[in-house]
């Protein structure tokens, strides 16, 4: 019955985007209708192929990994997609000739720069979340997934959002939001999907069989239900047309600017730190074997980041419209966020005391070491730029970027590598990784591009950050804007170089991942044999 | 009548931050209590069962008794 009402609604959806891309507006709109529509009717067609088959019973007595595996794999080919965006827009600021004449409007450093950003954040990283979320919540609860197939609702639900926004970017169609680009039809798609989401995370809590919920549980609700929270309020458009794929917002001047930044802010707190800091919670324990240093200080650390990190946004708009008490106010809270991140970074690492020599032979210990250690590295930096006085050298220049990619490519990047490493021989049943020289080469590569992206974007920051302001003895502005533009021209070149290694460490992870599911050697006490515990 | 920003930032700025200040404290003082140690200490081993399939419904029955034993 339920098959046939699902037939019933696929179809509908179907045909309504058929009819919707017939009276598209624009190009992004037709794009997305024709998207949903195919995505619908692929479904329609896979559900009427098993509409009046006997129902297998789902067993209870196993983990349901098949959308981990998935997302895993989806973790790393978005990856690479988003690190190859960034090392071509990289050298598309370094060398302006990449902005080819012939694809101007679709592949120019405005239409690929959003396409970067989405791509790593939300497809690379939010694949990795869905990943994580979805192994950890199984394993501390000790229960299957709730909902039946709903976690491959939400799975290929989250594919087609990262369709339809790249499409969308491509094609010119964004609400100017930095992060928060897509336009409303593409939001409305994410949000139900994230309702899914959270439905799916409290379902397998609400029905788990340990009596405590675990920390790393903690801060995936966090995000799930943060994020929920700053994608509605963010997106409040009303559509210029149910056709078009533009929409007007519903708040103006320094109220959406404030909005925004509250928004874009949270997104790094609670999407990039607390969806992140869930993986960290879990996985350094499992790869070092030891339980987290101090279970308190892990609480204390959850509690902290949530009621502070919330207020810090307004430190994005210094010397703006926005009133001076907001802007301290935002100010205040990021140097207070020093205590717990450092908190909880001093609790990542601790958690290694007594077992500080598996850094020696463990490369994936040691990545998710660094990631920690990046992660302190940022949000030392990331405070002291918030600082009114610091922000008026830092704002608007290249060491904002380069803060940004210290903590993305070193703790987000890091941490999420070091899990893959963790989950591919899991999932697959595998005695170990096919190559830990592999992953040794990844480790360096990705860390020396690291350190020539972020030094690089120090340099060049701070160096326009002191041109912009240099005056001469009459009063006037000494340097043009070309000007700093020029004298960036080596540091962009090393940035991008960094990008190079970046990239090359990922797709060494790549083939080593594949290579470990096609040729690696079947664990001896694979779960099928293994009594039940 | 005075409009609804000053009503609500006036609420915010005393009783909602008190509020907020007070949960924080309460939930760090919680979170010390003494005799919290042996949950503590139960709650971060939680990664290291179950790694390959679910608790059935006995399981989850033994794992709660030893605790409840240490408690009395």
């Amino acid at each position: 019955m339920l098959d046939y009402v699902k037939l019933l609604i696929l179809g509908l959806v179907a045909v309504c985007a058929a009819i919707a891309a017939n009276y598209a507006r624009d190009a992004a709109y037709l794009v997305h209708a024709l998207l949903i529509m195919s995505a619908a009717a692929i479904t329609f067609v896979y559900v009427l192929r098993r509409t009046g088959e006997p129902k297998l019973a789902t067993p209870q007595n196993e983990y349901m990994d098949g959308p981990v595996r998935a997302a895993a794999i989806a973790t790393v080919f978005w990856g690479i997609v988003g690190f190859l965006a960034g090392t071509f827009i990289a050298f598309q600021l370094a060398y302006p000739v990449l902005n080819f004449q012939w694809a101007d409007g679709y592949l120019n450093f405005g239409r690929l720069r959003p396409l970067h950003t989405s791509a790593v954040i939300f497809a690379f990283g939010g694949n990795a979340l869905l990943a994580a979320s979805f192994y950890i919540v199984q394993r501390t609860s000790a229960a299957r997934l709730w909902g039946g197939g709903l976690a491959w609702f939400v799975f290929w639900g989250y594919q087609l959002f990262i369709l339809m926004a790249a499409t969308g970017y491509l094609l010119g169609s964004t609400q100017g939001q930095e992060y928060a680009e897509p336009e409303w039809l593409t939001d409305l798609w994410l949000t139900i999907v994230w309702v899914g989401f959270l439905a799916l995370y409290m379902g397998t809590l609400m029905k788990r069989k340990e009596p405590h919920i675990y920390v790393a549980n903690w801060f995936l609700l966090s995000f799930i239900v943060t994020v929920a929270m700053l994608h509605v309020v963010n997106n409040l458009q009303i559509p210029v047309s149910f056709f078009g794929s533009r929409s007007v917002t519903v708040m103006s001047g320094v109220q959406n600017a404030m909005t925004q930044w509250w928004y874009g802010h949270n997104a790094v707190g609670f999407f990039l730190t607390a969806g992140f800091l869930g993986m960290m919670y879990y996985f350094i324990p499992k790869q070092a074997e030891r339980p987290v240093y101090s279970y308190k200080l892990s609480i204390i650390h959850f509690w902290a980041l949530i009621f502070l990190y919330i207020w810090a946004g307004p430190h994005h708009l210094h010397y703006t419209a926005l009133p001076d008490w907001a802007s301290t106010l935002g100010m205040v809270f990021s140097i207070v966020l020093w205590m717990p991140s450092w908190g909880g970074m001093i609790n990542g690492l601790m958690t290694l005391s007594g077992a500080w020599d598996k850094l020696r032979t463990d490369p994936v210990l040691r990545m998710m070491v660094t990631s920690v250690a990046f992660y302190g590295m940022s949000t030392f930096e990331g405070p002291m730029m918030s600082i009114r006085a610091v922000n008026s050298l830092s704002h608007y220049t290249d060491w904002t970027i380069g803060h940004v990619h210290s903590g993305a490519l070193g703790w987000n990047g890091m941490i999420t590598f070091g899990m893959l490493y963790y989950l591919f021989p899991k999932l697959w049943n595998k005695q170990r990784l096919y190559s830990l020289r592999a992953v040794s080469w990844h480790y360096w590569l990705a860390t020396i591009g690291i350190v020539l992206y972020a030094s690089s974007m120090w340099v060049t920051g701070i160096m326009e950050g002191l041109m912009w302001r240099e005056v001469d003895d009459q009063g006037f502005l000494v340097n043009s804007f070309a000007d700093t533009v020029a004298a960036k021209f080596p540091m962009y070149v090393v940035r991008g170089l960094g990008g190079v290694l970046y990239l090359a460490g990922g797709l060494i992870m790549a083939w080593n991942l594949y290579m470990t599911v096609r040729k690696g050697v079947v664990r001896r006490d694979a779960p099928a044999a293994a009594p039940a515990e | 009548m005075e409009d609804t920003y000053t009503i609500l930032q006036v609420i915010a700025r005393s009783w909602g931050a008190m509020f907020m200040l007070l949960v924080f404290l309460g939930v760090i003082l919680f979170t010390l209590r003494p005799g919290s140690r042996s949950v503590h200490r139960d709650i971060a081993n939680i990664p290291f069962r179950h790694d390959d399939r679910p608790a059935s419904d006995d399981d989850a029955q033994a794992q709660t008794q030893p605790f409840k034993e240490a408690r009395q």
